[in-house]
Protein backbone atom coordinates (compact mmCIF):
# COMPACT_ATOMS: atom_id res chain seq x y z
CA UNK A 1 0.00 0.00 0.00
CA UNK A 2 2.75 2.32 0.77
CA UNK A 3 4.78 1.47 -1.81
CA UNK A 4 2.14 2.30 -4.36
CA UNK A 5 1.12 5.16 -2.83
CA UNK A 6 4.44 6.46 -2.95
CA UNK A 7 4.83 4.90 -6.92
CA UNK A 8 1.78 7.44 -7.36
CA UNK A 9 3.06 10.45 -5.64
CA UNK A 10 6.33 9.42 -8.30
CA UNK A 11 4.09 10.01 -11.14
CA UNK A 12 2.35 12.96 -10.22
CA UNK A 13 5.59 14.39 -9.41
CA UNK A 14 7.04 13.13 -12.87
CA UNK A 15 3.45 14.62 -14.37
CA UNK A 16 4.68 17.91 -12.50
CA UNK A 17 8.22 18.23 -14.15
CA UNK A 18 6.94 17.33 -17.65
CA UNK A 19 4.48 20.22 -18.23
CA UNK A 20 1.75 20.03 -21.47
CA UNK A 21 2.27 22.80 -23.79
CA UNK A 22 -0.27 24.68 -24.67
CA UNK A 23 -1.06 23.20 -28.26
CA UNK A 24 -0.87 19.77 -27.07
CA UNK A 25 -3.52 20.48 -24.17
CA UNK A 26 -6.25 22.49 -26.91
CA UNK A 27 -5.43 19.50 -29.34
CA UNK A 28 -6.31 17.21 -26.93
CA UNK A 29 -9.47 18.86 -26.09
CA UNK A 30 -10.84 19.47 -29.59
CA UNK A 31 -9.96 15.70 -30.47
CA UNK A 32 -11.88 14.27 -27.16
CA UNK A 33 -14.84 17.02 -28.70
CA UNK A 34 -14.68 15.28 -31.36
CA UNK A 35 -14.43 12.32 -30.29
CA UNK A 36 -17.57 12.38 -27.97
CA UNK A 37 -19.18 13.82 -30.80
CA UNK A 38 -18.20 11.26 -33.21
CA UNK A 39 -21.88 10.40 -34.11
CA UNK A 40 -22.12 14.06 -35.77
CA UNK A 41 -18.64 13.22 -37.48
CA UNK A 42 -20.75 10.09 -39.36
CA UNK A 43 -23.65 12.43 -40.14
CA UNK A 44 -21.34 14.04 -42.04
CA UNK A 45 -19.57 11.38 -43.72
CA UNK A 46 -23.38 10.33 -44.53
CA UNK A 47 -23.76 14.03 -45.63
CA UNK A 48 -20.90 14.22 -47.87
CA UNK A 49 -21.52 10.57 -49.07
CA UNK A 50 -24.97 11.60 -50.44
CA UNK A 51 -23.64 14.53 -52.35
CA UNK A 52 -21.33 11.83 -54.17
CA UNK A 53 -24.47 10.23 -55.27
CA UNK A 54 -26.43 13.47 -56.31
CA UNK A 55 -23.33 14.13 -58.34
CA UNK A 56 -23.72 11.03 -60.45
CA UNK A 57 -27.01 11.91 -61.75
CA UNK A 58 -25.98 15.57 -62.77
CA UNK A 59 -23.78 13.40 -64.96
CA UNK A 60 -25.85 10.34 -65.81
CA UNK A 61 -25.17 6.74 -66.03
CA UNK A 62 -22.03 7.41 -68.30
CA UNK A 63 -19.10 5.17 -66.63
CA UNK A 64 -16.41 6.91 -68.56
CA UNK A 65 -17.88 10.42 -67.71
CA UNK A 66 -18.31 9.65 -64.33
CA UNK A 67 -14.59 8.64 -63.66
CA UNK A 68 -13.40 11.48 -65.60
CA UNK A 69 -14.79 13.74 -63.32
CA UNK A 70 -14.64 11.73 -59.71
CA UNK A 71 -11.95 13.82 -58.47
CA UNK A 72 -14.20 16.76 -58.88
CA UNK A 73 -16.91 15.62 -57.40
CA UNK A 74 -14.67 14.10 -54.22
CA UNK A 75 -13.13 17.46 -53.63
CA UNK A 76 -16.32 19.09 -53.72
CA UNK A 77 -18.52 16.32 -51.70
CA UNK A 78 -15.55 17.39 -49.26
CA UNK A 79 -15.83 21.00 -49.61
CA UNK A 80 -19.54 20.85 -48.77
CA UNK A 81 -19.04 18.45 -45.81
CA UNK A 82 -16.37 20.51 -44.39
CA UNK A 83 -18.18 23.43 -43.71
CA UNK A 84 -20.66 21.29 -41.83
CA UNK A 85 -17.53 19.78 -39.48
CA UNK A 86 -16.24 23.88 -39.32
CA UNK A 87 -19.48 25.03 -38.37
CA UNK A 88 -19.34 22.60 -35.50
CA UNK A 89 -15.61 22.89 -34.43
CA UNK A 90 -16.70 26.55 -32.72
CA UNK A 91 -20.02 25.40 -31.45
CA UNK A 92 -19.35 24.45 -28.31
CA UNK A 93 -16.63 27.31 -27.24
CA UNK A 94 -19.64 29.40 -27.76
CA UNK A 95 -21.81 27.48 -25.49
CA UNK A 96 -21.53 29.38 -22.40
CA UNK A 97 -19.19 31.51 -23.12
CA UNK A 98 -16.20 28.99 -23.41
CA UNK A 99 -14.10 30.48 -25.52
CA UNK A 100 -13.85 33.62 -23.18
CA UNK A 101 -12.66 31.32 -20.35
CA UNK A 102 -10.23 29.87 -22.80
CA UNK A 103 -8.68 33.24 -23.60
CA UNK A 104 -8.27 33.82 -20.28
CA UNK A 105 -5.68 31.03 -19.56
CA UNK A 106 -1.92 32.04 -19.41
CA UNK A 107 -1.52 30.63 -23.21
CA UNK A 108 -0.68 31.99 -26.41
CA UNK A 109 -4.34 32.40 -28.59
CA UNK A 110 -2.90 31.11 -31.73
CA UNK A 111 -2.32 27.71 -29.60
CA UNK A 112 -5.97 27.32 -29.24
CA UNK A 113 -5.92 28.59 -32.99
CA UNK A 114 -3.37 25.48 -34.21
CA UNK A 115 -4.91 23.04 -31.22
CA UNK A 116 -8.15 23.61 -33.64
CA UNK A 117 -7.40 23.51 -37.01
CA UNK A 118 -5.28 20.58 -36.84
CA UNK A 119 -7.91 18.83 -35.06
CA UNK A 120 -10.52 19.69 -38.08
CA UNK A 121 -7.35 18.73 -40.68
CA UNK A 122 -7.49 15.62 -38.45
CA UNK A 123 -11.27 15.24 -39.26
CA UNK A 124 -11.46 16.47 -42.56
CA UNK A 125 -8.40 14.10 -43.59
CA UNK A 126 -10.77 10.90 -42.30
CA UNK A 127 -13.60 11.81 -43.68
CA UNK A 128 -12.18 12.68 -46.83
CA UNK A 129 -9.83 9.09 -46.57
CA UNK A 130 -13.86 7.68 -45.62
CA UNK A 131 -15.18 9.31 -48.89
CA UNK A 132 -12.51 7.64 -51.56
CA UNK A 133 -13.98 4.00 -50.99
CA UNK A 134 -17.58 5.64 -51.92
CA UNK A 135 -15.95 7.07 -54.90
CA UNK A 136 -14.19 4.28 -56.07
CA UNK A 137 -17.74 2.35 -55.65
CA UNK A 138 -19.92 4.90 -57.54
CA UNK A 139 -17.64 5.85 -60.11
CA UNK A 140 -14.69 3.12 -60.67
CA UNK A 141 -12.02 5.70 -60.17
CA UNK A 142 -9.46 3.53 -58.54
CA UNK A 143 -5.66 4.20 -58.19
CA UNK A 144 -3.01 2.13 -57.05
CA UNK A 145 -1.07 4.78 -55.63
CA UNK A 146 -2.94 4.71 -52.48
CA UNK A 147 -0.70 6.66 -50.40
CA UNK A 148 -0.02 9.44 -53.00
CA UNK A 149 -3.88 9.78 -52.76
CA UNK A 150 -3.52 10.10 -49.08
CA UNK A 151 -0.91 12.65 -48.93
CA UNK A 152 -3.31 14.65 -51.36
CA UNK A 153 -6.01 14.31 -49.31
CA UNK A 154 -4.28 15.60 -45.76
CA UNK A 155 -3.06 18.48 -47.90
CA UNK A 156 -6.14 19.65 -49.23
CA UNK A 157 -7.65 19.45 -45.79
CA UNK A 158 -5.05 21.31 -44.52
CA UNK A 159 -6.00 23.98 -47.06
CA UNK A 160 -9.63 24.33 -45.84
CA UNK A 161 -8.83 23.63 -42.25
CA UNK A 162 -6.47 26.52 -41.62
CA UNK A 163 -8.94 29.44 -43.29
CA UNK A 164 -11.99 27.52 -42.55
CA UNK A 165 -10.85 27.66 -38.70
CA UNK A 166 -10.04 31.25 -38.79
CA UNK A 167 -13.76 31.78 -40.92
CA UNK A 168 -15.28 29.44 -38.20
CA UNK A 169 -14.21 31.26 -34.90
CA UNK A 170 -15.88 34.95 -36.74
CA UNK A 171 -19.03 32.94 -37.92
CA UNK A 172 -19.68 31.47 -34.89
CA UNK A 173 -20.43 34.56 -32.81
CA UNK A 174 -23.02 36.25 -35.50
CA UNK A 175 -26.19 35.45 -37.27
CA UNK A 176 -26.34 33.79 -39.89
CA UNK A 177 -23.16 31.66 -39.46
CA UNK A 178 -24.68 28.83 -41.40
CA UNK A 179 -24.74 31.39 -44.78
CA UNK A 180 -21.61 32.88 -43.69
CA UNK A 181 -19.03 30.63 -43.34
CA UNK A 182 -19.22 29.13 -47.12
CA UNK A 183 -19.92 32.63 -48.43
CA UNK A 184 -16.63 33.72 -47.25
CA UNK A 185 -14.51 30.31 -47.21
CA UNK A 186 -15.83 28.91 -50.97
CA UNK A 187 -14.29 31.97 -52.67
CA UNK A 188 -10.84 31.93 -50.92
CA UNK A 189 -10.44 28.52 -51.15
CA UNK A 190 -10.33 27.72 -54.85
CA UNK A 191 -6.47 27.76 -55.73
CA UNK A 192 -6.61 24.84 -53.49
CA UNK A 193 -9.62 22.92 -54.45
CA UNK A 194 -8.16 23.37 -58.33
CA UNK A 195 -4.62 21.68 -57.16
CA UNK A 196 -6.41 19.28 -55.35
CA UNK A 197 -8.56 18.41 -58.29
CA UNK A 198 -6.19 18.27 -60.28
CA UNK A 199 -3.90 15.91 -58.25
CA UNK A 200 -6.14 13.49 -57.68
CA UNK A 201 -7.40 13.15 -60.84
CA UNK A 202 -3.84 12.84 -62.37
CA UNK A 203 -3.45 9.73 -59.60
CA UNK A 204 -6.89 8.23 -60.66
CA UNK A 205 -6.57 9.02 -64.24
CA UNK A 206 -2.50 8.76 -65.15
CA UNK A 207 0.20 11.41 -65.33
CA UNK A 208 1.86 11.10 -69.06
CA UNK A 209 2.94 15.10 -68.71
CA UNK A 210 4.27 14.72 -64.75
CA UNK A 211 2.57 17.23 -63.43
CA UNK A 212 1.53 15.95 -60.19
CA UNK A 213 4.25 17.40 -58.43
CA UNK A 214 3.29 21.28 -59.92
CA UNK A 215 -0.06 20.58 -58.41
CA UNK A 216 1.32 19.40 -55.00
CA UNK A 217 3.70 22.10 -54.76
CA UNK A 218 0.83 24.61 -55.39
CA UNK A 219 -0.93 22.77 -52.63
CA UNK A 220 1.93 22.78 -50.30
CA UNK A 221 2.37 26.73 -51.47
CA UNK A 222 -0.71 27.53 -50.32
CA UNK A 223 -1.33 25.88 -46.91
CA UNK A 224 2.09 27.73 -45.67
CA UNK A 225 0.42 30.94 -46.88
CA UNK A 226 -2.73 30.12 -44.65
CA UNK A 227 -1.28 27.96 -41.75
CA UNK A 228 1.04 31.21 -41.24
CA UNK A 229 -1.14 33.51 -41.69
CA UNK A 230 -4.33 32.68 -40.15
CA UNK A 231 -1.98 31.55 -37.04
CA UNK A 232 -0.94 35.38 -37.03
CA UNK A 233 -4.15 36.85 -37.27
CA UNK A 234 -6.23 34.76 -34.99
CA UNK A 235 -5.38 36.84 -32.02
CA UNK A 236 -7.03 39.82 -33.23
CA UNK A 237 -10.37 37.79 -34.00
CA UNK A 238 -10.97 36.41 -30.79
CA UNK A 239 -9.58 39.40 -28.77
CA UNK A 240 -12.55 41.78 -26.95
CA UNK B 1 -10.87 67.31 -44.26
CA UNK B 2 -14.26 65.62 -43.49
CA UNK B 3 -16.02 68.09 -44.99
CA UNK B 4 -14.20 69.73 -47.98
CA UNK B 5 -15.90 69.52 -51.25
CA UNK B 6 -12.62 67.92 -53.39
CA UNK B 7 -14.59 64.71 -53.79
CA UNK B 8 -17.27 66.57 -55.91
CA UNK B 9 -14.45 68.37 -57.87
CA UNK B 10 -12.00 65.12 -58.37
CA UNK B 11 -15.33 63.26 -59.50
CA UNK B 12 -16.71 65.54 -61.30
CA UNK B 13 -13.65 65.77 -63.24
CA UNK B 14 -13.74 62.00 -63.58
CA UNK B 15 -17.68 62.10 -65.02
CA UNK B 16 -16.22 64.58 -67.82
CA UNK B 17 -12.65 63.30 -68.41
CA UNK B 18 -14.53 59.45 -68.86
CA UNK B 19 -17.41 61.29 -70.88
CA UNK B 20 -14.22 62.77 -73.40
CA UNK B 21 -12.72 59.34 -73.71
CA UNK B 22 -15.35 57.26 -74.19
CA UNK B 23 -16.88 59.95 -77.02
CA UNK B 24 -13.57 59.57 -78.64
CA UNK B 25 -12.99 55.61 -78.39
CA UNK B 26 -16.55 55.20 -79.75
CA UNK B 27 -16.87 58.15 -82.60
CA UNK B 28 -13.25 59.20 -83.63
CA UNK B 29 -11.35 56.34 -83.04
CA UNK B 30 -10.25 54.14 -85.84
CA UNK B 31 -12.01 50.69 -85.83
CA UNK B 32 -9.87 47.99 -84.98
CA UNK B 33 -8.83 45.75 -88.05
CA UNK B 34 -10.20 42.08 -86.49
CA UNK B 35 -12.22 42.65 -83.70
CA UNK B 36 -14.44 45.13 -85.25
CA UNK B 37 -16.92 47.51 -83.33
CA UNK B 38 -17.10 45.20 -80.52
CA UNK B 39 -13.48 46.62 -79.67
CA UNK B 40 -14.43 49.81 -78.68
CA UNK B 41 -15.56 48.16 -75.16
CA UNK B 42 -12.07 48.14 -74.28
CA UNK B 43 -11.82 51.89 -73.71
CA UNK B 44 -14.24 51.41 -70.25
CA UNK B 45 -13.04 47.24 -70.19
CA UNK B 46 -9.59 47.89 -69.09
CA UNK B 47 -9.51 51.13 -67.33
CA UNK B 48 -12.03 49.53 -65.13
CA UNK B 49 -10.23 46.25 -64.98
CA UNK B 50 -7.04 48.57 -63.65
CA UNK B 51 -9.04 50.28 -61.17
CA UNK B 52 -10.55 47.50 -59.76
CA UNK B 53 -7.44 46.00 -58.87
CA UNK B 54 -6.35 49.41 -57.64
CA UNK B 55 -8.90 49.96 -55.27
CA UNK B 56 -9.01 46.78 -53.57
CA UNK B 57 -5.48 47.30 -53.46
CA UNK B 58 -6.13 50.28 -51.28
CA UNK B 59 -8.32 48.11 -49.17
CA UNK B 60 -5.88 45.76 -48.72
CA UNK B 61 -3.46 48.99 -47.37
CA UNK B 62 -6.60 50.25 -45.32
CA UNK B 63 -7.12 46.56 -43.12
CA UNK B 64 -3.39 46.74 -42.88
CA UNK B 65 -3.20 49.92 -41.30
CA UNK B 66 -6.64 49.65 -39.64
CA UNK B 67 -5.35 46.31 -38.00
CA UNK B 68 -1.81 47.84 -36.94
CA UNK B 69 -3.00 51.84 -35.80
CA UNK B 70 -6.73 51.18 -35.72
CA UNK B 71 -8.52 54.05 -35.99
CA UNK B 72 -12.45 54.48 -37.11
CA UNK B 73 -11.57 56.68 -40.35
CA UNK B 74 -9.35 53.59 -41.70
CA UNK B 75 -12.41 51.38 -41.03
CA UNK B 76 -14.34 54.14 -43.20
CA UNK B 77 -12.33 54.13 -45.90
CA UNK B 78 -11.95 50.20 -45.80
CA UNK B 79 -15.55 50.09 -46.17
CA UNK B 80 -15.62 52.28 -48.84
CA UNK B 81 -12.85 50.63 -51.15
CA UNK B 82 -14.66 47.18 -50.46
CA UNK B 83 -18.07 48.37 -52.09
CA UNK B 84 -15.82 49.99 -55.07
CA UNK B 85 -13.93 47.35 -55.62
CA UNK B 86 -16.94 45.08 -56.06
CA UNK B 87 -19.15 47.34 -58.14
CA UNK B 88 -15.64 47.61 -60.40
CA UNK B 89 -14.85 44.25 -60.54
CA UNK B 90 -18.37 43.38 -61.52
CA UNK B 91 -18.68 45.58 -63.79
CA UNK B 92 -15.35 44.25 -65.26
CA UNK B 93 -16.90 40.61 -65.30
CA UNK B 94 -19.75 41.97 -67.13
CA UNK B 95 -17.90 44.00 -69.41
CA UNK B 96 -15.59 41.13 -70.31
CA UNK B 97 -18.52 39.05 -70.89
CA UNK B 98 -20.30 41.26 -73.40
CA UNK B 99 -17.06 41.37 -74.74
CA UNK B 100 -16.01 37.49 -74.68
CA UNK B 101 -19.38 36.46 -76.69
CA UNK B 102 -18.84 37.73 -80.23
CA UNK B 103 -14.99 37.50 -79.55
CA UNK B 104 -14.84 34.61 -78.01
CA UNK B 105 -18.07 33.01 -79.12
CA UNK B 106 -18.38 32.17 -75.45
CA UNK B 107 -20.02 34.34 -72.14
CA UNK B 108 -17.29 33.64 -70.31
CA UNK B 109 -14.14 31.62 -70.20
CA UNK B 110 -11.69 30.60 -67.88
CA UNK B 111 -8.76 32.90 -68.34
CA UNK B 112 -6.63 33.60 -65.15
CA UNK B 113 -7.52 37.61 -65.16
CA UNK B 114 -11.55 36.64 -65.68
CA UNK B 115 -11.49 34.07 -63.07
CA UNK B 116 -9.56 35.98 -60.19
CA UNK B 117 -11.68 38.95 -61.12
CA UNK B 118 -14.86 36.45 -60.16
CA UNK B 119 -13.40 34.75 -57.42
CA UNK B 120 -12.36 38.70 -55.94
CA UNK B 121 -16.29 39.83 -56.54
CA UNK B 122 -16.96 36.70 -54.51
CA UNK B 123 -14.48 36.93 -51.83
CA UNK B 124 -14.71 40.83 -51.48
CA UNK B 125 -18.82 40.71 -51.43
CA UNK B 126 -18.59 37.88 -48.89
CA UNK B 127 -16.35 40.42 -46.52
CA UNK B 128 -19.02 42.73 -47.08
CA UNK B 129 -22.13 40.51 -46.12
CA UNK B 130 -19.82 39.68 -42.91
CA UNK B 131 -20.11 43.60 -41.94
CA UNK B 132 -23.35 43.79 -42.47
CA UNK B 133 -23.92 40.68 -40.33
CA UNK B 134 -21.72 41.82 -37.04
CA UNK B 135 -23.71 44.20 -34.75
CA UNK B 136 -20.36 44.93 -32.52
CA UNK B 137 -19.02 47.76 -34.62
CA UNK B 138 -14.94 47.07 -33.16
CA UNK B 139 -15.83 43.51 -34.34
CA UNK B 140 -16.65 44.65 -37.47
CA UNK B 141 -14.47 46.74 -38.43
CA UNK B 142 -10.95 43.90 -36.92
CA UNK B 143 -12.90 41.09 -38.38
CA UNK B 144 -12.98 42.95 -42.12
CA UNK B 145 -9.70 43.75 -41.99
CA UNK B 146 -8.48 40.54 -41.26
CA UNK B 147 -10.73 38.81 -44.54
CA UNK B 148 -10.04 41.44 -46.19
CA UNK B 149 -6.16 40.65 -45.86
CA UNK B 150 -6.67 37.37 -46.05
CA UNK B 151 -8.09 37.46 -49.47
CA UNK B 152 -5.89 39.42 -50.95
CA UNK B 153 -3.40 37.07 -49.92
CA UNK B 154 -5.10 34.48 -52.33
CA UNK B 155 -4.54 36.86 -55.29
CA UNK B 156 -1.36 35.64 -56.77
CA UNK B 157 -2.57 32.02 -55.42
CA UNK B 158 -5.51 32.20 -57.67
CA UNK B 159 -3.95 33.97 -60.39
CA UNK B 160 -1.36 31.05 -61.13
CA UNK B 161 -3.70 28.12 -60.38
CA UNK B 162 -6.19 29.23 -62.84
CA UNK B 163 -3.04 30.16 -65.36
CA UNK B 164 -1.47 26.58 -65.21
CA UNK B 165 -5.66 25.20 -65.84
CA UNK B 166 -6.54 27.18 -68.69
CA UNK B 167 -5.25 30.22 -70.40
CA UNK B 168 -7.12 31.97 -73.42
CA UNK B 169 -7.19 35.79 -72.50
CA UNK B 170 -5.46 37.64 -75.06
CA UNK B 171 -1.95 39.65 -73.82
CA UNK B 172 -2.97 41.96 -71.41
CA UNK B 173 -3.52 45.85 -73.05
CA UNK B 174 -0.61 48.35 -72.32
CA UNK B 175 -0.06 51.06 -74.29
CA UNK B 176 2.97 48.77 -75.92
CA UNK B 177 0.39 46.41 -77.11
CA UNK B 178 -2.32 48.89 -77.89
CA UNK B 179 -1.85 50.39 -81.35
CA UNK B 180 -1.07 54.33 -81.05
CA UNK B 181 -4.28 55.19 -82.36
CA UNK B 182 -5.79 54.11 -79.39
CA UNK B 183 -3.84 55.33 -76.79
CA UNK B 184 -5.35 58.26 -76.15
CA UNK B 185 -8.92 57.49 -75.00
CA UNK B 186 -7.58 54.41 -73.12
CA UNK B 187 -5.33 57.00 -71.45
CA UNK B 188 -7.88 59.54 -71.09
CA UNK B 189 -10.76 56.68 -69.93
CA UNK B 190 -8.64 55.63 -67.21
CA UNK B 191 -7.91 58.60 -65.47
CA UNK B 192 -11.19 59.43 -65.65
CA UNK B 193 -12.43 56.00 -63.75
CA UNK B 194 -9.31 56.67 -61.34
CA UNK B 195 -10.48 60.63 -60.68
CA UNK B 196 -14.55 58.87 -60.59
CA UNK B 197 -13.40 56.34 -58.30
CA UNK B 198 -11.31 58.42 -55.66
CA UNK B 199 -14.17 61.21 -55.63
CA UNK B 200 -16.99 58.35 -54.80
CA UNK B 201 -14.68 56.53 -52.30
CA UNK B 202 -13.90 59.18 -50.46
CA UNK B 203 -17.63 60.39 -50.52
CA UNK B 204 -18.93 56.77 -49.34
CA UNK B 205 -16.20 56.86 -46.65
CA UNK B 206 -17.45 60.00 -45.24
CA UNK B 207 -20.96 58.42 -45.03
CA UNK B 208 -19.52 55.11 -43.54
CA UNK B 209 -17.62 57.37 -40.95
CA UNK B 210 -21.38 59.22 -40.01
CA UNK B 211 -23.24 55.78 -39.73
CA UNK B 212 -20.05 54.80 -37.37
CA UNK B 213 -20.79 58.04 -35.42
CA UNK B 214 -24.48 57.51 -35.14
CA UNK B 215 -23.94 53.87 -34.26
CA UNK B 216 -20.82 54.36 -31.66
CA UNK B 217 -21.34 57.96 -30.32
CA UNK B 218 -21.43 57.72 -26.24
CA UNK B 219 -24.95 58.36 -24.26
CA UNK B 220 -25.64 62.42 -23.59
CA UNK B 221 -24.81 63.10 -20.20
CA UNK B 222 -27.34 62.48 -17.62
CA UNK B 223 -27.62 66.07 -16.79
CA UNK B 224 -28.10 66.98 -20.21
CA UNK B 225 -30.85 64.65 -20.29
CA UNK B 226 -32.22 66.00 -17.30
CA UNK B 227 -32.51 69.31 -19.13
CA UNK B 228 -34.14 67.97 -22.50
CA UNK B 229 -36.08 65.64 -20.55
CA UNK B 230 -39.04 68.47 -20.36
CA UNK B 231 -38.67 70.38 -22.85
CA UNK B 232 -40.17 69.78 -26.61
CA UNK B 233 -38.28 67.03 -28.82
CA UNK B 234 -36.01 68.89 -31.56
CA UNK B 235 -38.00 68.16 -34.96
CA UNK B 236 -36.32 65.41 -36.86
CA UNK B 237 -33.76 66.03 -38.27
CA UNK B 238 -32.70 68.91 -35.92
CA UNK B 239 -29.46 69.33 -34.08
CA UNK B 240 -28.43 66.36 -32.05
CA UNK B 241 -28.58 66.65 -28.07
CA UNK B 242 -25.77 64.02 -27.73
CA UNK B 243 -22.27 64.78 -27.72
CA UNK B 244 -20.76 66.18 -30.77
CA UNK B 245 -18.33 63.14 -32.01
CA UNK B 246 -15.20 63.99 -33.52
CA UNK B 247 -14.68 64.98 -37.53
CA UNK B 248 -14.03 62.26 -40.07
CA UNK B 249 -10.03 61.64 -40.39
CA UNK B 250 -9.64 64.10 -37.07
CA UNK B 251 -7.26 62.66 -34.15
CA UNK B 252 -9.64 60.85 -31.47
CA UNK B 253 -10.50 63.23 -28.67
CA UNK B 254 -11.40 62.05 -25.04
CA UNK B 255 -14.67 61.14 -24.64
CA UNK B 256 -15.80 60.84 -27.78
CA UNK B 257 -16.08 57.38 -29.99
CA UNK B 258 -13.79 54.76 -28.53
CA UNK B 259 -10.83 54.03 -30.61
CA UNK B 260 -10.44 50.61 -31.67
CA UNK B 261 -7.64 47.97 -32.30
CA UNK B 262 -4.09 49.19 -32.72
CA UNK B 263 -1.81 46.38 -32.21
CA UNK B 264 -1.74 44.43 -29.69
CA UNK B 265 -0.55 45.01 -26.21
CA UNK B 266 0.57 41.56 -25.22
CA UNK B 267 0.96 38.09 -26.72
CA UNK B 268 -0.65 36.12 -23.66
CA UNK B 269 -3.24 36.81 -21.94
Amino acid sequence: MERAGRAHARGCAGRERRPVSPFAAALRKDLLLQWRTRAQLIAVFVFGASALLLFSFAIGPNAAALRQHSAGFLWLALLLASTLALADSFESEMAQRALEGLLLLPADPRALYYGKAVANLLQLTLLGAGLVPVMVVLYDASTARVPALLGIIVLGAAGLSAPGTLYAAMTAQVRARNTLLPLLLFPLVVPALLAAVKATALLILGDPMGQLAAWTMLLVAFDAVYWSLCGLVFERVVED
Amino acid sequence: MGKSGWPFVVGGLGLALLLWGSTWGLFFAPRETYMGEVQRIMYVHVPTAWNAMLVLSFAFVCALVSLLRGGWAWDARLEAAIEAGVVLSGLVCIQGSIWARPTWGVWWDWDPRLTTTAVLLFAFGGILALRQFVDDPVKRAVWSAVAVVIAYADVPLVYFSVRWWNSLHQVQSTPETVSRAFHWPLRINAFGVLFLMAGLVELRARLAWLRREAEIAPPPPPSRVAAVAGATPPPYGGPSTGGTPPPYGAPSTGGKPPPYGGPSTGGKR
